[in-house]
């Protein structure tokens, strides 16, 4: 016999609808079943209440727009919130509380959602941060690429100087916390776009660990940079202008994997200028460099770290490298995107 | 890595620089083709570890570089044609002809696809029934075989979607142009390997006797460079001018006799006007009559005229602004960087010339690995 109870229209779908965005029951729905599990209260009040801090406070935001939403290694969820407490990490504050905003596509699986949702926090608890205040809006099938995710972030810092380009000093040892260019690779390969397999997982992941640990031994950390786009050797240029300084590095030294050169190489990349999401420059006086490379070498995302390379005066602003060859080239910004090479 | 770290390998460098530099005994003046084998050269700082006698300039290898302007403005049409898609490598989005280039194409609404090989657009074409793809065809003998298969699959599927927009071109003639010039300094050739990998190596024995030019078949590797290098200035110290393949791990001097079959079956040599440096007897391809129904042009006919430039019309209409000197660049007569407006006026987001477009071109890789050569004075020279 058929039941004669209708179906819910908006359960059935199993998808993000516009009337999710609307501030209705589905919306409530929408919370009750897929943020509140995994983000907690973050959604109850208009704004998040902070209990006062004892520091000066550090605040970023970033906005994701990643395609595709999965990608091995990661997705846009965990990305969303590694990069924004990297950016935090990177000056050298303690993450505390993340805000999280979506802009959902409708017809987006609510599978899907979920998924991202449940990385978030999971990511979230491995980086000790808080979300503490969300918003959902829903905009018709065919304006945005599945879901946008922006993150805000706040950081408490536990130490009075501040760290970046400015305080970088000639003779300072520049390190790296490990292998370049995963993160470009992988991605890549998930859009599909390359006939062929390349095993690579993107390093996504968060930094503030490893740097909290420097700066509580006492570490005299003078510049921390994550690499994101653009890779390392535009971070490097970034410092050495800002900085108006020189910085040498042995291209030998960096470490690349063994299926990010391949892929390179055949691309046509230079692994240098690929993107990471959980690696980054350190830049500290040349006699703390030893110290800072053991205690990094301590936590998994950093186990690689290696120096690679000097601060030198003149020229300012100039990126400099020695090739494996003992042969020297500039570094310098890319101009546009790496594009495959045609021969 | 395997099968490339040997062959950049600083010890062997060293021993192949030592044996150039006790060869060496008067300035020669050598031209790599390959725009792969220009930026390996910058990119590994090769030439700052060559004597001073040896010049090395910078050949016409990069296809983006001499794709004529009417062909580019052609692409950029059809790329505004409604309901088309455009596939082609992602180098050639970024070359501006006189409307703006495919990216400006693809901001205005064009369907423009970068796609790593033909037969991915052959694959669109078969994904997308309803709408015609157009396959921008672009490089020397190196993809045109590529270019023959995918055309012949699109037959076979019976694809009366797909069709291709010619711009292949080839290496000889440019070599000929070059050795003809009365401005010509080139007195020896590093070959593009991969060229010959396709087409072998005897369609250079002709020009090596008639002009009295070394012509050594060369990799992109750094110690395939420098032995290139080596075995030229030896053949240029001796007198001699033969063809000399030191790529045997990859070339056959027969080369591969498969993709030549299928590049004679689909297409016939025509003479194109390449950007910067004029019209070339056999310098392009055209399909055979069996194939002239993919011909793009054929197919949606000759599309609205250009302001400049007729419609489809090889002739090549030129855009280099006066100071550009890409022509002479393209023809090893200027480096780079003995430009006025090199890295001034001319730079990657503001290019005056193709070879500062395209990452393969000449100019680009001076402007990135050279632009601001100063810089290495204070790094402890090798």
């Amino acid at each position: 016999m058929t039941s004669l109870v209708c179906p819910n229209p908006f359960e059935e779908s199993g998808r993000v609808l516009l009337a999710h965005g609307g501030g209705g029951r589905l919306m409530h729905r929408l919370i009750e079943s897929v943020f509140r599990p995994a983000l907690g209260n973050a959604t109850d009040l208009d704004a998040a209440v902070l209990p006062p801090t004892n520091g000066r406070l550090a605040f970023t935001t970033d906005s994701f727009v990643i395609k595709p939403l999965f990608f091995p290694g990661g997705d846009i969820g965990s990305l969303a919130v590694h990069g924004t407490v990297n950016d935090l990490a990177m000056m050298g504050a303690r993450p505390l509380w993340l805000s999280v905003g979506f802009i959902l596509e409708e017809g987006l699986p609510l599978e899907t959602l979920k998924r991202i949702v449940a990385s978030m926090r999971q990511a979230a608890q491995a980086a000790n941060v808080q979300v503490v205040v969300g918003d959902t809006k829903v905009v018709e099938h065919g304006r945005c690429d599945g879901l946008y995710v922006n993150t805000s972030g706040i950081g408490v810092l536990g130490h009075d100087r501040v760290l970046g380009p400015q305080a970088v000093r000639e003779g300072d040892a520049i390190l790296l916390s490990g292998d370049v260019g995963r993160h470009g690779i992988a991605v890549l390969a998930a859009r599909n776009e390359l006939e062929f397999e390349v095993p690579v997982r993107s390093d996504s992941a968060s930094l503030s660990q490893p740097v909290l640990d420097l700066l509580e031994a006492g570490v005299e950390v003078h510049c921390l940079r994550d690499l994101t786009r653009g890779g390392l050797a535009t971070a490097l240029v970034e410092i050495a202008r800002s900085s108006a300084l020189h910085l040498h590095i042995h291209e030998e030294s960096v470490p690349v994997q063994d299926a990010v050169r391949g892929a390179c190489e055949l691309l046509g990349f230079d692994p240098l200028y690929v993107a990471n999401e959980g690696c980054m420059v350190v830049i500290l006086p040349e006699a703390e460099a030893e110290r800072a490379l053991t205690r990094l070498r301590q936590h998994e995302v950093t186990a690689q770290a290696v120096r690679i390379g000097t601060v030198l005066a003149d020229p300012p602003g100039a990126v400099t490298t020695t090739t494996a060859l003992g042969s020297r080239r500039v570094l310098d910004m890319l101009s546009g995107e790496q594009l495959p090479r045609i021969c | 890595m395997k099968y490339l770290d040997e062959y950049r390998s600083a010890e062997l460098v060293g021993n192949l620089v030592r044996a150039i530099r006790s060869a060496v005994t008067h300035p020669w003046t050598i031209m790599e083709i390959c725009g792969g084998q220009t930026h390996a050269i910058l990119r590994f700082g090769l030439d700052e570890l060559l004597p001073p006698q040896i010049t090395l300039v910078h050949g016409p290898g990069c296809p983006v570089c001499v794709t004529p302007v009417s062909l580019l403005d052609a692409a950029g049409r059809l790329a505004r044609m409604p309901g088309l898609i455009l596939c082609t490598f992602g180098d050639m989005l970024r070359v501006p002809g006189t409307q703006g280039g495919l990216f400006q194409a693809r901001a205005e609404g064009g369907d423009v696809r970068i796609v790593q090989s033909p037969s991915e657009a052959v694959r669109i074409a078969e994904q997308n029934p309803n709408r015609q793809v157009v396959w921008f065809a672009v490089g020397f003998e190196t993809t045109a075989p590529a270019t023959a298969l995918a055309v012949k699959q699109a037959r076979l599927r019976r694809l009366d979607n797909f069709s291709v927009l010619l711009a292949h071109v080839r290496v000889p003639p440019a070599m000929e142009a070059i050795l003809s010039s009365p401005s010509n300094r080139v007195q020896g050739f590093l070959a593009a390997g991969h060229v010959c990998t396709i087409m072998g190596t005897a369609e250079y024995e002709d020009l090596a006797r008639r002009f009295h030019v070394p012509i050594v078949v060369t990799g992109f590797e750094p110690c395939d460079i420098l032995e290139g290098i080596l075995h030229c200035v030896r053949q240029l110290e001796a007198g001699r001018h033969e063809v000399e393949n030191v790529y045997s791990r990859v070339v056959r001097s027969n080369g591969n006799r498969q993709a030549q079959a299928l590049m004679a079956e689909v297409f016939r040599p025509v003479d194109l006007a390449w950007r910067g440096i004029g019209s070339l007897s056999g310098g392009g391809l055209a399909f055979t009559p069996e194939y002239e129904s993919f011909d793009a042009v054929s197919r949606f006919g000759p599309c609205e005229p250009a302001a400049t430039g007729g419609p489809f019309s090889l002739a090549d209409t030129g855009r280099n602004q006066e100071d550009c000197i890409a022509a002479l660049v393209l023809q090893g007569i200027r480096k780079p960087n003995e430009c006025p407006a090199f890295g001034v006026r001319c730079t990657p987001e503001t290019p005056l010339g193709a070879p500062m477009v395209s990452s393969e071109g000449a100019c680009a890789a001076y402007y990135r690995y050279r632009h601001r050569e100063s810089y290495l004075a204070t790094v402890t020279p090798p």
